[in-house]
């Protein structure tokens, strides 16, 4: 039966790793607008890649989390 | 795809100025025929059509830019959506935005810049469809020197990147100008950005306590299902250890506001509902700690971790907001961002605050004058309708002192400064009105009514039973009683059913495009006694008035002469007269006929204006005389008796002989009559204008007799009345359209916002109304006293589950497990009682929209 310490250390890891998922996931704005990517799906090119893509910017700091 | 020319409609409205003729809406008539309907925008294209291969255009502004996207290979844009472009008015010139450029504005307006590329937020709210989303996320194929751009559609909001060295802000807004979604700018702009942070915390909150409590219940269940296993009793220690481990960061983190506002209860001595809810999550705590410390049972864990994710779930139904509208614009989103000033190199555009005493300003015809000013130069019509609500606009000369607020009618004219901006006499009044929001009259919410008795009660219980136990089992089995009462009439459910009722009966309004500040704007919507109206563009619509022909019948060829002669004046009488006659010669006509028989001053051989008088004119051989009855009079003109009296009326007389008068009345909004009959009755009604009292007796016979009635009012005069009202113990709603009405809309306790276009413009308020629904008050205030009704049956639903636990925590028999199934059990049943109860209210009000539930996404 002490394999059951085990097994609950990792479950509760696994879990743990869902939850820092879903921190990353809050705190990178996924859940800020919930709404345009579903509009912005129907405005996808139908051939897969874009030809073009947006110009290389410099790495921006997630500055959206500023208060 | 019928909202999304409504849209286009709306969009139209808004670039045109409040004293020009609309821009003619595009209409579905034309849209079957294919060919008369411009490629770009939707309008139907009459005579002025331009062609482009097989495209047809209204107008040579929706050619160059659907040429333009052609060329940058955005063709695109117009598969997405049948007709997804905006018309614009007129080119758009980047001097127009040079204040933009402006270091002081820049630092205000960027929000991220490593010297070389800037970040901004653009408020646009034309962003209407799936199209323009595409469009604005691919403008960097436009231009050189733009990023990544993204668009958040619930917000109308374009984030875009830029390299400030290749492009200049003015030059990228005026781009976007230029495709018709011109950015808003607002003073107090950079203010208002702090609800994310918020949202943030809660999401967290939220996860954390989710996480805590299905962790904790799975390590509940052994002791649910019975399973002690007998041989290893570390088990069992080593489960209540990690239900503790993983329960600590919801009780400190996820419960925290809670905590907060239970001790802020206790210090301002008031009584809330946090209190039982933070007594109850502490019982379970302390009695949990001690059971698992003392290996005597495995706590309630499960049930705490619960409760706080239930309660959070409650607050993130109830934070829901409508980002994209404003409930607390300040007085300077009415001003201009940038004014012209005259120098002695020329003119310049500069931003408002950088204005100083002794800059010389001009003025052009609609633009509003932003402080306190002496003219200098040029006739000023002023319009004060938006400070004052005195609708005729004020004449003034060269010398006088033009007070800030007042917007220019007719020709340009120069003022020179005299006071700085925040001086003047506008923001003083606003500065003044504005402070009652903060004493704003607090309501006792039903919840915190409720939470009196309810706090009082569990107390009650909570130490009888202890005494009782106490008495007959000893002090151990006392404090587990006491400690099981608390636990169980922790007001969740109770704690839930408000948020949950209101806020569902918010959200299926909100779809239905009537927006209320927050849900708690129901309750006081539903103990309103007293409703004052404003009257100008509520009762009466703003700005178009209904004209009238006393006389005679003009034959068409006399009517154009008189359009004519109107034309060449900047009487406001008569511009409205031309405006009139303009849309009744179209009418006429239908929309395919060619454009005027001639331009503006067709057929016009000369004319002079007398001010304050009249004017006269030859018009294709007539001479025609358009003025007041007395100076008709005066020049030989015979006018019967009866005709000389009537008021806000011009008289026309062709060839030296009177033919009769257009008279100009508030045309009454459609459905008034039918709002102000319905309301009559219930409520005690009110009547406020700014204007004079000539249509009073009109008004009373609408309002009723009892009705009061008070013209001549300045903004302050109307939040004075309010407020009297609301001495008098009335709880008043105020329905006004927000211009010189703000103070009293703040002051009442529910501010109802009339606007005829939700999203460009809404003053502080609590609910905001589109103009053509306002016949629909008394549903809503019907709606809003059903939605109490099912906060009181969810209140009775969650007492009764309370009845429950309460009955077995006195007779010492709360298990864990009871506790575990009846608390989520409580919660559950009360908050889908709540929604469903919420949105059958809902769909039986009838006030469902007819643009049907998708029509504006919110």
């Amino acid at each position: 039966m002490s394999v059951i310490f085990l097994l609950i250390g990792l479950s509760l890891l696994v879990a743990g790793g869902f939850l820092a998922a879903f921190v990353w996931a809050v705190r990178s704005g996924q859940y800020e607008d919930t709404g345009t990517p579903a509009l912005r799906v129907l405005a996808e090119e139908p051939s897969a890649p874009r030809s073009r893509t947006a110009p290389a910017c410099p790495p921006q700091p997630n500055d959206r989390n500023r208060p | 795809m019928g909202w999304i020319g409504d849209r286009v409609g709306v969009a139209l409205r808004k670039s045109s100025l409040p004293t020009e003729p609309d821009t003619p809406a595009p209409s579905d008539q034309g849209r079957d025929g294919g060919t008369s309907v411009c490629r770009h925008c939707g309008t139907p294209c009459g005579a002025a059509a331009v062609r482009n291969g097989a495209h047809v255009f209204c107008c040579h502004g929706c050619k160059t830019v659907f040429d333009l996207l052609q060329q940058h290979g955005l063709g695109r844009f117009y598969d997405l959506s049948p007709t997804p472009g905006l018309r614009v008015t007129q080119p758009a010139d980047p001097r127009l935005f040079a204040h933009l450029d402006d270091p002081a504005v820049q630092d205000r307006l960027v929000e991220f810049s490593d010297g070389r590329f800037h970040r901004v937020t653009l408020s646009i709210p034309t962003i209407h469809c799936v199209a323009c989303v595409w469009l604005l996320e691919n403008l960097f194929q436009l231009r050189e020197g733009i990023g990544r751009s993204e668009v958040n559609f619930g917000r109308r909001e374009l984030h875009v990147t830029y390299d400030a060295q290749r492009l200049r802000l003015s030059e990228l807004v005026a781009l976007l100008a230029s495709l018709g979604y011109e950015p808003v700018f607002r003073l107090g702009d950079t203010a208002q950005r702090s609800s994310p942070a918020q949202s943030v915390r809660l999401w967290l909150q939220l996860g954390v306590a989710g996480f805590a409590f299905g962790n904790v219940m799975m390590l509940s269940f052994p002791s649910y299902l019975g399973l002690e296993p007998r041989d290893s009793p570390g088990i069992r220690w080593f489960l209540g250890l990690v239900s503790l481990g993983l329960s600590l960061p919801v009780l400190l983190y996820s419960a925290a506001d809670y905590w907060r506002a239970a001790w802020q209860a206790l210090r301002h001595r008031t009584v809330t509902l946090d209190l039982p809810i933070a007594a109850g999550l502490l019982a379970l705590f302390g009695q949990s700690l001690w059971e698992i410390g003392t290996q005597t049972g495995e706590g309630y864990l499960d049930s705490l971790t619960g409760l706080v994710f239930f309660l959070l779930c409650g607050r993130w139904f109830q934070n829901k907001s409508y980002e994209r509208l404003s409930f607390d614009a300040d007085y300077q989103a009415f001003f201009p961002l940038s004014v012209t000033r005259c120098t002695e190199q020329g003119e310049e555009v500069v931003p408002v605050a950088r204005l100083r005493v002794g800059d010389r300003l001009r003025l052009r015809h609609g633009e509003l004058l932003p402080a306190d000013a002496r003219l200098v130069e040029g006739r000023a019509e002023m319009d004060y309708s938006f400070v004052t609500g005195e609708s005729e606009p004020v004449r003034r000369r060269p010398g006088d002192l033009l007070y800030a607020g007042g917007q220019q009618i007719g020709g340009s004219i120069v003022v020179e400064v005299v006071k700085p901006v925040s001086q003047s006499y506008l923001s003083s009044l606003w500065a003044r009105l504005a402070r009652p929001a903060e004493e704003h009259r607090s309501f006792q919410t039903l919840t915190n009514r409720l939470s009196r008795w309810f706090v009082a009660g569990v107390a009650l219980v909570a130490l009888g039973s202890a005494w009782a136990w106490g008495v007959t089992s000893g002090p151990s089995m006392a404090l587990k009683t006491f400690t099981a009462v608390l636990i169980v009439a922790c007001p969740c459910a109770l704690a839930l059913s408000a948020p949950f009722a209101l806020g569902t009966v918010q959200r299926w309004l909100a779809r239905n495009q009537i927006f209320l500040k927050n849900s708690q704007v129901l309750e006081r919507l539903a103990r309103v006694t007293t409703i004052v109206f404003d009257k100008t563009g509520t009762l009466t619509t703003a700005g178009t008035d209904r004209l009238r022909w006393v006389g005679p019948a003009l034959s068409p060829s006399e009517q154009t002469a008189v359009r004519v002669l109107a034309e060449q004046s900047t009487h406001p009488l008569a511009r409205q007269l031309a405006n009139s006659l303009h849309a009744l010669a179209d009418e006429a006509r239908g929309s395919t006929a060619a454009g005027w028989p001639g331009s503006p001053g067709a057929g016009l051989e000369w004319f002079r204006e007398h001010p304050g008088r009249g004017m006269e004119g030859r018009v294709q051989g007539r001479e025609v005389w358009l003025g007041s009855a007395y100076w008709l009079r005066a020049r030989g003109v015979s006018i019967p008796e009866a005709c000389m009296r009537t008021a806000h009326a011009v008289h026309v007389a062709i060839d030296g002989v009177y033919r009769g008068s257009f008279q100009l009345q508030r045309a009454l909004r459609r459905g008034a009559e039918a709002l102000t009959r319905r309301l009559a009755g219930r409520f005690e009604l009110a009547l406020l204008s700014g204007d004079q009292p000539r249509e009073r007796a009109l008004f009373q016979r609408l309002l009723g007799p009892g009705a009061w009635m008070a013209f001549r009012q300045s903004p302050e005069d109307k939040q004075e009345f309010v407020r009297r009202l609301q001495q008098g113990g009335r709880v008043v709603m105020m329905v006004g359209d927000g211009l010189n009405d703000a103070g009293a809309l703040r002051q009442s306790d529910v501010g109802v916002a009339v606007v005829e276009d939700i999203g460009a413009f809404s003053p502080a308020s609590d609910v905001i109304l589109e103009a053509r629904r306002v016949a629909e008050l008394p549903e809503l205030l019907a709606l809003a006293r059903n939605a109490v009704r099912v906060v009181y049956v969810c209140f009775g639903l969650s007492l009764l589950y309370n009845a429950v636990g309460l009955t077995l925590a006195v007779q010492g028999r709360l298990s864990p497990l009871v506790a575990a199934i009846l608390m989520p059990l409580s919660s559950v049943t009360v908050v889908s009682t709540a929604c469903a109860l919420g949105l059958w209210v809902g769909k039986r009000s009838g006030l469902a929209s007819a643009h049907g539930p998708e029509g504006w996404k919110p």
